[in-house]
């Protein structure tokens, strides 16, 4: 039975659960959906190795809609269980999905800790920059003076910049891409997939119901290359509608340059995933009005992964000690007879 | 070995007298190594074939400063050639390191009792510090007592003198003086204590040496001058034969733990987050790792609760362990794991709350919380060990409940238990009933596998584990449709799967063996208890049967839930006594459940109870 599951390649159909999807009619969702349900037959995991782990929020119903193994656990709390699964059973892909409000507010925490700890969990967050299963209440990734059910007078609270959190943690994998982007997404599933170590997706997702229009100006035809930075391994930091622009580096301090004449390719910044800074200087161009905003692989380092320390400690303490010995370990220390 | 240990110590220069049993304390600063002290003695007490009961009693302050009454630690132990059950009431010897040492604990001292002071450290600053207007070592306070101030300081550095050791270090073996001179007046071996030394201090030879240096000068000190004039032998105990060890209880939780592991072939996942007073759990099983322990210290409460859930999906054998605060930040979190029935056990170590509290003082609160502190109808399992060396079976029991019944299953310890030790008869591995793990291996009939479909005996779920080819299934948090385990908001389903989750729970009953009856099954009083009050209620209650009264002792370890013969014995008894370390929370689901009007013997000091308020109690109501 298990055999006949597995040997066949599987396809996305392989991926849809039975259970009808819920979503508003025109939520990002669907798109991200689709995505992964594509993506997932690529990446060689067997159906039963996948364990996808949500907290609450729209976002995440995200399990019940995969035919795999799923848990829908309860509110900021979906890293948690994640990190013991993939302790309990490192054999597993394990991914994390979430949104802003339950991954940066009642979760976070928990997000930062993930993200120091570097198992090799993959954390996928819908970030739409509103509360929308609880009905439009402002998000901690809202712009400052957001105006909400609960804000009407505007939020006095200046919203994370998530991949900015995601490196002041520590994390290894820091990636954002955009819900209407189908095929960029698909690429940065593929590169959450691969990368060993936690990887921090960060999907701008449209909520058509409470924060309808948010990502516009990165996802609207006419602007869009303007305002969205690409990020590709290896080469310069072009961008606009013209490929016109680019980001030059004045020692630190990044600047948006025009490549008329005065600015050439060759004086633009050239992406290297790996280096920590530039992950950092890339990620504070988030809300602001200077810069492009950045999508693609901001920051990608290789590190041991928490689980792989952990197992080597095993390993190396049998070795050491030998395996465990319970009637010894008993009878340790000081004992005594009685007759 | 004692015998040899013994002999060599038989060249004594005076008379040795045999008494029953005696209660010592230790008490000093935080910082003077009380609690090392005591373990030293409760372990060559032991050694030697005593039954012994012991009460650690120490401040939350690491370090309070020097000779305050808030700085106080104390070690009690009571040893006997008898079966004893607790670490005594009243105290025979009490040694005091310094004035307030004296000041706290003089209360506790029987009329005519012992006390050992260092006299060195009753200086003026140090009277003042604790409250003594004048030395009570020099006035008519202590007259009612036997003192023997010694100046211990002045004696352990003329014993070290030559080993070019700080002032500071010297000083420090004081602890090592007076426990040798308590090895000498109560006849204990010293070579356990020396051979601890030698490892202990493996790195520091300087510190082997001095230590020993004062062990035997306190020894020394008993044998040769002129103040004590017999020393005294308490007789081995008529334990079971077998082999022992001294066991706390927090210990013997790692070790419960390790064994259900073991037992169940299934590895041991601990998610924790230190708090007083469990984190000696996390700490004993961080040490396992060649027996394949996970440890994992989580960053808060929550987080630790969520891995042990995640690791339970996963198929470990999964296991938490916190104290009353943090079993209420855990509370969300096990409502998901009664939703999602998961087999997984929390240990609670109960300490005095509300809020903080004083969380290295024991009490019996938590029940309620066990029992209710989750939203909505979500029932869980609660077992109480009676006694350090149960907390051993009442894990192993709990983790066997919880893999079968596919459950959430409380422990209920307490400070009392968990720091409090006792001679324990090692178990014999084999003997343990075995614990059966069977994983879902295929969807069954029609190819889709349903979650929610039950054992029809246990009502349990099927542990199908991720990586299990045709079982991808999903769970969560929200109402399950029964067999399917779908979302279901359907209204007869809700109502099915509240019924269902509560039967499975009460159907564990039938697990429990008959309750045991200390006296006759009959009579005018029955003394009720739960958990480690068992050590203080037998004394009292064998004590009273021994004058003639009657009256019986029953100890629930199953609190939830109750056993099925239970509501048989109550009524056969004229009066129900129930003693709890809480307001009346036992009492409570007594009375409800089987309408009896029971009488409650309550208390919130952070304290046990003593033998005497027990029997105080019930020759009140008799």
């Amino acid at each position: 039975m298990a055999e006949s599951i597995t040997s066949k390649p599987l396809t996305r159909k392989d991926f849809i659960s039975d259970q009808d999807v819920r979503w508003c009619p025109g939520c990002g969702d669907y798109s991200i959906l689709a995505q992964v349900q594509k993506t997932f037959p690529d990446l060689g995991i067997p159906k039963e190795k996948i364990v996808f782990i949500s907290g609450i929020g729209c976002s995440s119903r995200f399990p019940y809609y995969m035919k795999t193994f799923g848990f829908h656990t309860i509110h900021g709390r979906a890293p948690t269980i994640a990190s013991g699964v993939k302790l309990a059973n490192p054999d597993l892909s394990v991914w994390v999905i979430t949104g802003d409000g339950d991954s940066l507010s009642i979760g976070g925490n928990h997000f930062i800790h993930l993200m120091r700890r570097n198992f090799d969990i993959n954390m996928i967050m819908f970030n739409n920059e509103i509360y929308g299963l609880t009905k439009g209440q402002y998000s901690p990734t809202s712009e400052l003076g957001k105006v909400t059910k609960s804000t009407p007078f505007g939020s006095l609270d200046r919203p994370f910049n998530p991949p900015l959190l995601a490196l002041g943690a520590a994390s290894t994998f820091v990636a954002r891409s955009i819900d209407k982007r189908t095929h960029h997404l698909q690429d940065m599933l593929k590169r959450t997939h691969e990368h060993k170590g936690t990887s921090f997706l960060e999907i701008y997702q449209n909520c058509n119901i409470f924060n309808d229009g948010a990502f516009k100006n990165l996802t609207d035809r006419e602007v869009k290359d303007d305002n969205v930075l690409v990020l590709e391994n290896g080469k310069p930091m072009i961008f606009g509608s013209k490929k016109n622009k680019g980001i030059h580096l004045d020692g630190f301090k990044p600047e948006v340059v025009e490549l008329n004449g005065k600015f050439s390719v060759n004086d633009l910044v050239v992406h290297e995933e790996s280096d920590r800074n530039l992950g950092g200087i890339l990620a504070n161009f988030t809300h602001n009005e200077k810069f492009p905003t950045p999508i693609g692989v901001l920051y990608c380092e290789e590190k041991p992964t928490y689980e792989d320390l952990l197992y080597d400690q095993i390993e190396s303490a049998k070795k050491r000690l030998g395996e465990g010995d319970l009637e010894a370990l008993l009878h340790s220390g000081d004992t005594w007879v009685i007759k | 070995m004692y015998k040899k240990m013994m002999k060599k110590q038989k060249n004594r220069n005076k008379e040795l007298i045999n008494v029953e049993s005696v209660v010592i304390r230790f008490a000093g600063d935080s910082g003077d190594g009380i609690q090392l002290t005591g373990n030293r003695f409760a372990n060559a007490t032991a050694i030697i074939g005593n039954d012994l009961g012991t009460y650690p009693d120490y401040p939350a302050e690491i370090r309070a400063p020097a000779g305050t009454l808030a700085g106080v630690s104390a070690y009690q132990i009571q040893f006997s050639s008898k079966d004893i059950y607790t670490p005594g009431d009243k105290v025979d010897v009490l040694v005091v390191m310094n004035p307030a040492a004296l000041k706290v604990h003089l209360s506790d001292l029987k009329p005519g009792g012992t006390i050992i002071a260092n006299k060195s450290n009753f200086k003026s600053r140090n009277l003042k510090m604790a409250g003594w207007e004048s030395d009570p070592l020099e006035d008519d306070t202590l007259s009612n007592y036997k003192v023997y101030d010694i100046e211990i300081s002045r004696f352990v550095s003329s014993a070290l003198k030559d080993m070019n050791l700080p002032s500071k270090t010297i000083e420090r073996t004081k602890n090592m003086f007076a426990l040798g001179l308590m090895y000498w007046i109560y006849t204990r071996p010293l070579e356990p204590t020396i051979e601890w030394l030698k490892v202990k201090f493996k790195s520091r030879p300087e510190l082997v040496e001095g230590n020993i240096r004062a062990l035997k000068a306190g020894y020394n000190f008993g044998d040769i001058t002129e103040i004590f004039p017999a020393s005294y032998q308490v007789g081995p105990a008529p334990l079971k034969k077998g082999t022992y060890r001294n066991i706390t209880g927090n210990y013997a939780i790692g070790l419960g733990l390790l064994a259900a592991s073991q037992k169940s072939g299934l590895p041991l996942f601990f998610g924790g987050y230190p708090i007083t007073p469990a984190s000696d759990i996390l700490h004993q099983l961080s040490h396992y790792r060649n027996f394949g322990v996970k440890t994992f210290q989580a960053e808060d409460e929550i987080a630790s609760i969520g891995s042990v859930i995640g690791a339970a999906f996963a198929g470990n054998l999964a296991v938490t362990a916190s104290s009353g605060p943090g079993i209420a930040l855990k509370g969300e979190a096990l409502g998901l794991a009664v939703m999602t029935e998961l087999p997984m056990v929390i240990v609670n170590v109960q300490r005095v709350g509300p809020s903080t509290g004083m969380p290295t003082k024991t009490e019996q609160a938590d029940l309620f919380q066990a029992l209710w502190g989750r939203n909505s109808e979500s029932p869980m399992p609660v077992i109480a060990p009676i006694s350090p060396g149960d907390c051993f079976y009442a894990t192993y029991e709990a983790c066997r409940i919880a893999l079968k019944y596919m459950t959430p299953v409380f422990i209920l310890s307490d400070a009392l238990l968990a720091n409090g030790s006792e001679p324990w008869l090692i178990p014999e591995i084999k003997q343990l009933s075995p614990i059966d793990v069977k994983f879902a291996v295929d969807p069954g009939e029609d190819s889709v596998f349903h979650p929610y479909e039950r054992d029809k005996e246990t009502l349990a779920r099927k542990w199908a584990v991720p990586g299990t080819a045709g079982l991808e299934h999903r769970i969560g948090g929200l109402e399950k449709e029964n067999i399917t385990g779908n979302i279901s908001y359907n209204p007869d389903n809700h109502q099915l799967m509240v019924n269902l989750r509560a039967q499975k729970v009460e159907s564990i009953a039938r697990e429990f063996p008959a309750m045991e009856i200390y006296g006759k099954d009959t009579g005018d009083l029955l003394v009720l208890g739960w958990g480690s009050t068992f050590g203080a209620i037998r004394a009292a209650v064998e004590k009273l049967r021994d004058e003639g009264m009657s009256v019986s002792h029953a100890q629930l370890r199953w609190v939830n839930p109750f056993p099925s013969d239970l509501g048989g014995i109550l009524v056969k008894f004229q009066k129900i006594l129930i003693p709890e370390l809480n307001t009346g929370q036992l009492i409570k689901l007594i009375r409800s459940e089987f309408l009896i009007d029971a009488v409650g013997l309550n208390l919130s000091t952070g304290k046990p109870f003593t033998r005497s308020q027990i029997i105080e109690k019930i020759k009140s109501i008799m």
